[in-house]
């Protein structure tokens, strides 16, 4: 395959999105990162579930599944497990993916299947016009929370580090050279990647000024297979570190699913017949 | 020609089950066509069970029988509740360790003591079962050997002192029979000579069928009665490359089976009823994008979690409307255990032909009934692949072009040139996102319409008995085999009566069953396990013209236990007097 370069992934499809939003980010960085690792288009799946950044797979030179709210994750299992050559990539926002479909996360990691899931968190369904998202501060006044929002927002990095996800990181769709160097990082990793990309929306919640001053790298001696010190960074109350908090390379689901088909003796062959033979 | 009906009962978790299981299996090794039914509780412990198995020597079983011709009681309320169902003239073989009946001469009575032959001879009570075992084959004729072979096969890897002392059991309840009781009943199910004959529960047959069809990636989550679906294929599946995932809900199972059929493999889920709630917004989304899945429903007692080891037949307008938006899609009921093999290689060729969902109505009876079968030739099962797209499609690729049947050729990841992106928004021809009203009508037209190719297939219905009786015997799903067999009998009585069994449900094969009504019925009876007679309201909203003056009697009941032969030949009856 000729090296395509960033803009030939993306489609001529027009993004919905407001100016300004941070998911232009992550769609350029993401761009920038299939590039540089040179995927082949024909190999590629972006599966997305419901909310603005739900709308990012047909902007992208590939195959796409733009499915329902919540439940990206156990269709790109399906989409990876029933293929495992093809690269794929899930993407959707914090209500998609905290709220509705929070449900799927454990049993994601659990498996471990080679999937790279970005969420585009900006703690707003801006979709439905700005109510709170589990990842709003606590006392948002919103649509829906006249008096301000009663329920703490959720840890995802926390979360994910409590999951044992196998590679957790974070970013900011404003620093899109940081963005697309873990995105190329989660690419390559075997086995299940999370990124929590702080994406503003810049509509219904304004974070663009307040964001930077708090925003930190995480310190380069972390060492990403200490599970402990990265749940330490997270629970950091007056600092969001970005960047790659842990990394532990396990068996991929695709791996152990190899092995049970090999130990089940597989031939290949199909041996229906054989079968029968169990219920003579 | 010997047909004869026993049943077992007793304490759920004392092996009553295994007991009936393994008398099953020597009757079908003995070339003996059988026929299970079983009801034992929702609790893993205690509670009553109760299994019964018809038994003939040549023709094939088409129902669970009437009344019983041998109850073996374990203990005093299996007595209590299925003495009644002992035909007259029956034989009560019952454990007076345990309990003694009332003083009738309705029956012929051998006690024997289970129990005590268990504790004394054996030193082990469980072994009780194998005594009762041992007796069975003393007094009715099935071999012993057949019971040897079957607890070595069960047994073995538990150690030769376990397997000694099931042996010991089988003997010390043939003797004591030989010792101690005269046969006064003329009940035989001895060796027929025959081959064998295969011996498949209603879900082992799906999913064998399954696996012939294409089957490669199976993602279910556990429920009763689907579960066995879900650990026989697990097993085997694996043998023939595919893939088996336990999810975490029902909504990731259908999930993920959606994802696997996008990236161009054969999937499918099964469940039950609470489980096909959750799944029902996966179920527009597999409309909407036109992707091929089997999902299977075996229908427990309802509604919530109901009775989860009872039938029902209560699920049918749930399957065939439920969700949001018209989503159309193609409901299957299973009609038999060897329908459920073949029924399967149906679902998924139609799933794949016409890109669609397929839901495929089995239910609990059905699922964990046996039956012998005859062993499928595998080598002449037809099975049909999804339309890909050609070459110069692909030039100008549009995902859900329509074409002259509605049906689009369909790309999958890994194919030059075939990019689209599959989505549960409306979308054009080509698949790009569209919110125009003559957009949103064209396409769920053609959603709609490419269904209507299922109708031409030639299997969608059977029909028994008289070829134009004045009354006719319309059923679904499960109720096959016990309709044919009541207007079998019905038909040798001299009564005008045949019966219409529709394989496909939706799309309502209604020109079809118009025609048959058409040659002169005048009344239909439509027994189904529901309260509410839900097939019987689709057939009516379903008749011409011509046909509205025909009477549509619903036969409905929700007890949460199939028919009989006998509760439908005296529908039969009824209907046919009205009409004489």
């Amino acid at each position: 395959m000729p090296k395509m370069t960033a803009a030939q992934y993306k489609t001529k499809i027009e993004p919905v999105w407001c100016p300004g939003c941070g998911d232009f980010g992550v769609l350029n960085a993401l761009c920038n990162a299939l590039s540089v690792k040179e995927v082949d288009p024909k190999n590629l799946v972006f599966a997305s579930g419901i909310g603005c950044s739900g709308r990012l797979p047909p902007y992208v030179q590939a195959y796409g599944f733009h499915t329902v709210h919540g439940r990206v994750l156990p269709i790109s299992t399906g989409i990876k497990v029933a293929n495992p050559d093809l690269t794929v990539v899930a993407v959707g926002g914090d209500g998609d993916a905290f709220a509705i479909g929070g449900g799927h996360i454990p049993h994601m990691s659990r498996r471990n299947p080679s999937v790279v899931y970005i969420v585009m968190d900006n703690g707003t369904y801006g979709l439905t016009k700005g109510q709170a998202s589990p990842t709003g501060p606590l006392g948002m006044k919103t649509g829906a929370s006249p008096y301000g929002t009663i329920e703490p927002p959720l840890n995802p990095i926390a979360m994910a580090l409590a999951y044992d996800i196998s590679f957790v990181a974070r970013a900011y769709s404003g620093k899109n050279k940081e963005l697309e160097a873990l995105i190329l990082k989660a690419l390559n990793h075997r086995g299940f990647s999370f990124i929590d990309v702080i994406s503003p929306c810049i509509t219904y919640y304004n974070t663009y000024k307040q964001l930077p001053p708090l925003l930190a790298p995480v310190p380069d001696t972390h060492d990403v297979k200490d599970r402990v010190k990265a749940f330490e960074l997270a629970l950091k109350e007056d600092k969001i570190y970005l960047g790659l908090f842990y990394q532990n390379e396990r068996p991929t689901f695709e791996e152990r699913i190899r092995s049970v088909v090999d130990q089940s003796e597989a031939s290949g062959i199909p041996r229906l017949d054989e079968i029968f033979l169990d219920f003579a | 020609m010997s047909d004869f009906l026993f049943r077992f009962g007793g304490e759920g978790g004392e092996g009553v089950i295994s007991t009936g299981e393994l008398f099953t299996t020597a009757c079908a090794r003995s070339g003996l066509e059988i026929y299970t039914f079983r009801s034992y509780p929702a609790e893993i412990k205690g509670g009553h069970a109760m299994i019964q198995v018809r038994v003939a020597d040549s023709n094939v079983l088409l129902s669970r029988g009437d009344r019983a011709d041998v109850l073996v009681a374990f203990n005093k309320e299996s007595y209590d509740r299925h003495y009644k169902e002992l035909k007259d003239g029956g034989v009560l073989v019952f454990d007076n360790t345990d309990f003694l009946p009332d003083d009738d001469t309705r029956t012929l009575k051998y006690p024997i003591p289970f129990n005590k032959i268990a504790m004394e001879e054996i030193g082990v009570r469980l072994t009780k079962n194998m005594v009762s075992l041992g007796a069975l084959s003393e007094l009715f004729g099935v071999p012993q050997d057949k019971f040897k072979e079957l607890i070595r096969e069960k047994f073995s890897k538990k150690g030769e002192a376990v397997l000694e002392k099931n042996f010991q059991a089988l003997a010390a309840g043939a003797k004591y029979v030989r010792e101690n009781l005269k046969k006064e009943d003329k009940i035989r199910v001895e060796p027929t000579g025959r081959q064998p004959r295969l011996v498949l529960s209603g879900n082992e047959a799906l999913s064998l069928g399954a696996i012939a069809a294409g089957l490669k990636v199976y993602a279910g989550y556990p429920i009763t009665p689907a579960s066995t679906i879900l650990e026989f294929l697990a097993k085997e599946l694996p043998k023939v490359g595919g893939v088996v995932i336990q999810t975490e809900d029902e909504i990731a199972a259908l999930g993920t089976v959606l994802g696997a059929s996008f990236a161009g493999k054969k999937a499918m889920t099964a469940t039950s009823g609470p489980g096909f709630s959750l799944m029902i917004e996966m179920l527009g989304l597999a409309v909407m994008a036109e992707l091929p899945a089997v999902i299977v429903n075996a229908q427990r007692a309802g509604p919530s979690t109901g009775m989860p080891t009872k039938m029902e037949q209560a699920d049918l307008m749930m399957a065939i409307y439920a969700g949001h938006g018209e989503a159309p899609r193609v409901v299957l009921g299973l009609t038999s255990v060897e329908d459920c093999f073949y029924g399967m290689i149906r679902a998924f060729n139609i799933a794949e032909t016409y890109q669609t969902p397929v839901v495929v109505l089995t239910d609990q009876g059905l699922a964990q009934r046996e039956a012998s079968i005859t062993k499928p030739d595998v080598t002449g099962i037809e099975v049909l692949e999804r339309r890909k797209p050609t070459v110069e499609e692909l030039a100008n690729y549009e995902r859900f072009r329509i074409t002259p049947d509605n049906v689009s050729p369909m790309s999958v990841p890994g194919m030059p040139d075939g990019f689209y992106s599959a989505t549960g928004i409306e979308h054009t021809e080509a698949g790009a996102l569209n919110y125009e009203p003559a957009n949103h009508n064209k396409m769920i037209a053609k959603r709609a319409n490419k269904l209507q190719g299922v109708l031409k297939l030639p299997w969608i219905v059977k029909t028994y008995g008289l070829e134009k009786p004045e009354v006719a015997v319309i059923g679904w799903g499960s109720g096959e085999g016990v309709i044919r067999e009541a207007v079998d009998k019905a038909n040798k009585a001299g009564f005008k009566v045949g019966a219409l069994h529709p394989k496909i449900l939706w799309p309502f094969p209604a020109e079809i069953i118009n025609k048959y009504l058409a040659q002169g019925v005048k009344r239909v009876i439509v027994p189904e396990l529901n309260y509410s007679g839900q097939f019987a309201s689709l057939l009516k909203q379903h008749l011409t013209n011509g046909n509205r003056s025909i009477d549509v009697v619903p036969m409905a009941k929700a007890g949460g236990i199939p028919w009989t032969p006998d509760e439908i030949v005296a529908e039969i009856k009824e209907a046919s007097k009205i009409h004489a």
